[in-house]
């Protein structure tokens, strides 16, 4: 069986060849080139990816009516101690195919659609080799067999998303968010690194085979040792979590991800969207069995603060007028459902959340990396970002107004489109472990219906683009991936996930239930309501309001009254008050505690600048004064 | 004892060779080509690596005055390495400057003179041959840091040093006679300390002070970004990771083979000193303005990372500092390399000054960047490598208080590194630095360092060969 899988190593090969390629000769291959052989060897490693899963689901993978987890090979690499050693591998079981199907499907869609969207653009050449990058880490990311290899191409997946979000480098808010994004995910990522050596130190290994095996016995020692009323496992797998969270722009540490979308819109597609974004809800559920059975604590957290950015985000999504914000809003509302439903989740029988959240990631990449693409193809017609001086583009742009619409369906929940069946799985894994997280969700499902069809609506609708507009459609380089992704967003739902994705390997019997879907479709359907009374008609307000003034009496109970006070009470002050709040607490206080912090450190060292006078003689003094903390610190452990 | 014995002692009887074949080839040149030394030194350093890294030999000389085993020789040669890159970098410094054309050898032989002092402190059985070669070390490196003594600064650097030097020596020497008093001894073998009395305890806190300065452990540093801005560029190179180096790996031997015993007392002292040194090198590398004073900080930040892998006094935590120090040497000397040519070049050393770099010299920038990060500890460049294994050192020891610090004063210096980065790649500037030519030696140097800073990290047998190698002390 080793054997017969060798040929997986050219899924991680074939990428990082094109990278060291188009680097080493961005100068002088010719444009044509250079994206072709980014292309190619991404639609070759996506083909051997599927056949990858064909060949697990249908053959290999199953023995006694259980998915294995298989390693393709895994090579010593550092060797610590006997026993704790550090491997690169390539491990194959079903989240990994799952996340490797997701990743080389949407990057060989925007690697396509790129060619298009930057064509004349100045360092193309080096952005396809960024993009290369990018996707051989994430694979690397996705295929890791151990903790240690996984925070690698974490890494690695960091240094290739700020290289690309800083794409536009002599544009300083390009530059400033790129640097924003790397040091947050990297203060996220010093943590999940505490939480890998406290989980080798004391499981004694960073296979995540090894580490959850026996269901997590390996590890369970640890759960003995507390610290600060906490036992060491669940700080280490908090930590762990920490990690996940700034990648995945968990609440408080989201703060990057709206600056992000200065980057090109592929980029957001390929990153913000799909793959690198939903790195922390795989690294949760790839060490899932260690968190159900040593830290159920911990996943309580992780079902809080899942639930809580989701909430968050949809509420602030609903304020926002730049495109691509509303987009990575809905990208962190959408995330939170996952993690939520990870953290709702039980093992075997009862881990519906799992699957559910596992779902959920893979119809999510389809229609969200839709809605960036369509984004990118609208903002590359009409040159803005600004949602509202869009409107009525349905003529000018056919294509990406039927595919963005199909995305927006999608994510709402409208049957028979993918979304429907994930988040209807999500909420009734939410419904099982506790209503309040049920609660949260449904919200979140109504606001998510109405917030993307505020966007539908102001962009395709609204008021009519004036008649010498030169808005037209993309070419079909950008065009056809939206289609296959538009595709993928209405088949995607029909995978027999309970099937494939469980906790343990085995069939997870999942059932529809119809009157939660017809719930959950119910309040969709009141939210894209009340966006169309909203944004579709043109916003001619003041002009009826004058009208109403001299006309019936009719016209001003039925729109006057009706609309207006609505208008007044939802507008004012449910988005203008709250939303504002919280969107102003988001800006202000989350990010002036962070301002607070680098301007503290600066503060303290301005203060003791003194120390650094340039006399000899005071140098003596402070070490002679050093010799005698010395001393102190010395007898004073002498002496106990 | 045979003749042959002698042989023992093969790197430094090469080096000391070395130095005197210099002399000769120094008179015999004339004194308009007493720059051909240049290529002559560069060259015939070559085969003192060579030798060094074929060498196997173990053994003592002289009662133990000198002993060698494979430890010993893997700390020479990760420390011959960084001389050799030093030597790289300096050609074009020596060549251009045209006050300096007549006394290039002496730049040479000064370097080479430190450098037999290095070899022999890292082989020293004897506190008496310890205190010696510790000053061997030190004196010539003062003499040179005065080297441009027409520069206030440079001569300002020179005395700063030799005061601090001979304070911290006289300090370290009073430590050693404690010492001796307590045990009667000056031997390493003879002497190692199996319980405490004062008089011992008062040794160790002086000896301990002593060489805290050299490795500029706070609070021992203050001398340190004074020297470090004032001297020429390529002794700063050898001050910050050679002397610092040295001083480290004999902390090491010395603390494991003597006072092991102690072990739970100067470990607290360790930790201590650990933390002061990372956090306080930190705040003040935030503020500084000068590319030279802010490396001299952040290398004192990595001294405080350094400690960390002593504070286990373990086999693996040795090791880690092993690794640690050649990636150390790698990104330290890319950066003072990028340094040195564009001080040489346009005679700038401020951090605006290199505002814009990217635009006119995107190679050095590149260097440069990678330096940094490794510096910074960014996977997948070296650095991170080697912070991950000190980081593990001191998990090992159940540290984690201590780590929680580390890793936070990790991202505080991740803020600073990328100042540097944005200055370059970033900010824009009217008048950059104009585009630069290197010369071979320089190139080359830089090169090295780069290869280094990407496959040290990556190429496993090298932290393999490594651990098999440092279980020796």
């Amino acid at each position: 069986m080793e054997t017969s899988l060798n040929y997986t190593i050219w899924i991680l090969i074939l990428p990082f060849a094109a990278f060291v390629l188009n680097g080493l000769l961005s100068k002088r291959l010719p444009n044509q080139v250079a994206s072709a052989i980014s292309i190619i060897s991404i639609l070759i490693a996506a083909a051997l990816s599927y056949y990858l899963a064909f060949v697990y689901f249908t053959d290999i993978g199953k023995a006694a009516e259980t998915f294995m987890a298989i390693k393709a090979f895994d090579q010593t690499w550092l060797r610590f101690t006997e026993s704790l050693q550090i491997k690169i591998g390539f491990l194959v079981d079903p989240i990994s195919i799952m996340m490797l199907i997701v990743v080389t499907t949407v990057s060989s869609l925007v690697f396509i659609y790129s060619i298009g969207y930057m064509k004349g653009e100045k360092g193309y050449n080096r952005f396809f080799a960024f993009l290369s990058l990018f996707s051989f880490s994430m694979m690397g990311l996705v295929v890791a067999t151990n903790l240690f290899q996984m925070y690698i191409f974490w890494e690695l997946v960091g240094v290739s998303s700020f290289l690309l979000i800083g794409y536009y480098y002599d544009k300083p808010s390009a530059v400033s968010a790129s640097k924003k994004a790397f040091i947050v995910t990297r203060f996220a990522d010093l943590g999940f690194l505490l939480g890998i050596l406290l989980l080798s130190y004391y499981g004694n290994s960073f296979d995540f085979l090894e580490i959850s095996s026996d269901n997590g016995a390996a590890v369970s020692q640890m759960g003995g040792i507390t610290f600060m009323g906490m036992s060491v496992l669940s700080w280490a797998l908090l930590l762990v979590f920490t990690g996940g969270a700034g990648k995945s722009a968990m609440f408080p540490l989201h703060i990057w991800l709206p600056d992000a979308m200065e980057g090109p819109t592929p980029v957001s597609a390929l990153i913000h969207a799909a793959t690198m974004v939903v790195a922390g809800v795989y690294l949760v559920a790839r060490m899932f069995t260690v968190y159900s059975f040593g830290a159920p604590d911990v996943l309580e957290i992780v079902a809080i603060i899942g639930a809580f950015s989701a909430l968050f985000a949809a509420v602030i999504a609903c304020t926002q007028f730049d495109i691509k914000r509303v987009l990575a809003f809905s990208t962190m509302s959408q995330i939170g459902y996952m993690m939520m439903a990870l953290g709702v989740s039980g093992y075997a029988a009862e881990g519906l959340g799992f699957t559910a959240s596992m779902f959920h990631l893979f119809t999510h990449a389809f229609f969200k990396a839709l809605l960036f693409l369509g984004a990118g193809a609208i903002i590359h017609s009409v040159h803005t970002n600004d949602i509202r001086e869009m409107g009525g583009l349905r003529k000018y742009l056919p294509i990406s107004h039927i595919t963005f619409l199909i995305a927006c369906l999608a994510i709402s929940g409208i049957p028979p489109f993918a979304g429907f069946f994930s988040k209807d799985e999500i909420l009734a894994a939410a419904q099982m472990h506790g209503m309040i997280y049920f609660g949260v969700g449904y919200l979140v499902a109504g606001l998510t219906a109405f917030y993307m069809f505020r966007l539908y609506f102001m962009v395709f609708w609204n008021k009519n683009q004036p008649a010498e507009s030169k808005v037209h459609e993309s070419p079909s380089v950008m065009t056809i991936p939206l289609i296959i992704l538009a595709l993928g967003s209405i088949f995607a739902g029909f995978v027999p996930f309970g099937n494939l994705i469980t906790t343990n390997g085995q069939v997870l019997e999942t059932e529809f239930h119809v009157s939660l879907a017809a719930a959950t479709v119910g309040i969709a359907l009141v939210g894209i309501v009340v966006s169309y009374l909203f944004y579709a008609k043109p916003s001619d307000r003041p002009e009826r309001i004058a009208k109403s003034l001299g006309g019936f009496y009719r016209t001003v109970y039925q729109k006057f009254y009706f609309d207006e006070i609505y208008l007044f009470i939802t507008q004012r002050i449910i988005f203008g008050i709250f939303s504002a709040f919280i969107a102003w607490f988001d800006r202000n206080i989350v990010d002036g505690t962070i301002n607070a912090i680098g301007w503290l450190t600066a503060w303290i060292s301005s203060r003791i600048k003194g120390l650094q006078s340039g006399q000899v003689q005071q140098y003596a003094y402070v070490f002679l004064g050093g010799v005698l903390i010395i001393g102190l610190v010395f007898f004073y452990y002498w002496m106990r | 004892m045979s003749w042959s014995d002698f042989f023992l002692m093969q790197q430094e009887l090469a080096l000391i060779l070395l130095a005197l074949v210099l002399l000769v080839v120094e008179i015999s040149l004339d004194t308009e080509n007493k720059h051909k030394i240049i290529p002559v030194a560069n060259f015939l350093f070559i085969p003192i690596l060579v030798i060094g890294f074929l060498n196997t030999s173990t053994g003592s000389l002289f009662g133990d005055m000198y002993i060698t085993d494979p430890t010993r020789i893997l700390m020479k040669n990760i420390l011959n390495v960084g001389v050799f890159l030093v030597f790289l970098q300096v050609s074009n410094w020596l060549k251009t400057q045209a006050n300096n054309r007549n006394r290039i050898s002496e730049f040479y032989l000064l370097i080479i003179s430190s450098l037999i002092g290095v070899n022999y402190l890292i082989s020293a059985g004897n506190f008496l041959m310890f205190y010696l070669s510790l000053e061997l070390t030190s004196i010539p490196i003062a003499a040179l840091a005065a080297y441009e003594q027409y520069k206030h600064k440079s001569a300002e650097a020179g005395i700063k040093m030799i005061l601090s030097s001979a304070f911290s020596s006289g300090i370290l020497l009073f430590g050693l006679s404690l010492l001796y008093a307590g045990t009667g001894t000056l031997n390493y073998g003879a002497m190692a300390i199996a319980s405490v009395d004062l008089i011992q305890s008062m040794g160790f806190i002086f000896f301990f002070s002593g060489l805290a300065f050299k490795i500029s452990i706070v609070p021992f540093h203050l001398w340190t970004a004074d020297v470090y801005e004032g001297a020429p560029v390529a002794v700063t190179s050898y001050l910050s990771v050679i002397s610092k180096g040295v001083a480290v790996f004999v902390l090491a031997i010395v603390l494991i083979t003597l006072f092991g015993e102690i072990q739970g007392l100067w470990q607290e002292v360790i930790y201590v000193t650990a933390i002061l040194t990372m956090t306080i090198g930190n705040l003040f590398a935030i503020r500084q303005k000068n590319i030279k004073r802010f490396l001299a900080f952040s290398s004192i930040a990595q001294a405080g990372f350094i400690l960390l892998g002593l504070v286990g006094g373990s086999n693996f935590g040795t090791t880690a500092v092993l690794y640690f120090v050649l990636i150390y040497i790698f990104s330290n000397l890319a950066a003072f390399g990028v340094v040195s040519v564009i001080q040489n070049a346009s005679d700038k050393e401020n951090i605006y000054d290199y505002n814009g770099l990217y635009k006119t010299n995107p190679r050095l920038s590149l260097v440069m960047m990678l330096a940094l990060f490794s510096l910074a500890g960014i996977p997948p460049v070296a650095g991170f490598f080697g912070k991950f294994f000190l980081f593990a050192a001191a998990a090992e020891a159940g540290m984690y208080v201590l780590l929680l610090i580390a890793v936070l004063n990790a991202i505080i210096s991740l803020y600073y590194y990328l100042l540097v980065v944005k200055a370059m790649f970033i900010n824009s500037n009217d008048q950059p630095v104009p585009k630069i030519e290197s010369d071979f030696f320089a190139r080359a140097g830089l090169i090295l360092c780069t290869a280094g800073i990407i496959i040290t990290g990556f190429i496993s047998w090298i932290y393999e060969y490594m651990l098999n190698n440092s279980f020796g002390i």
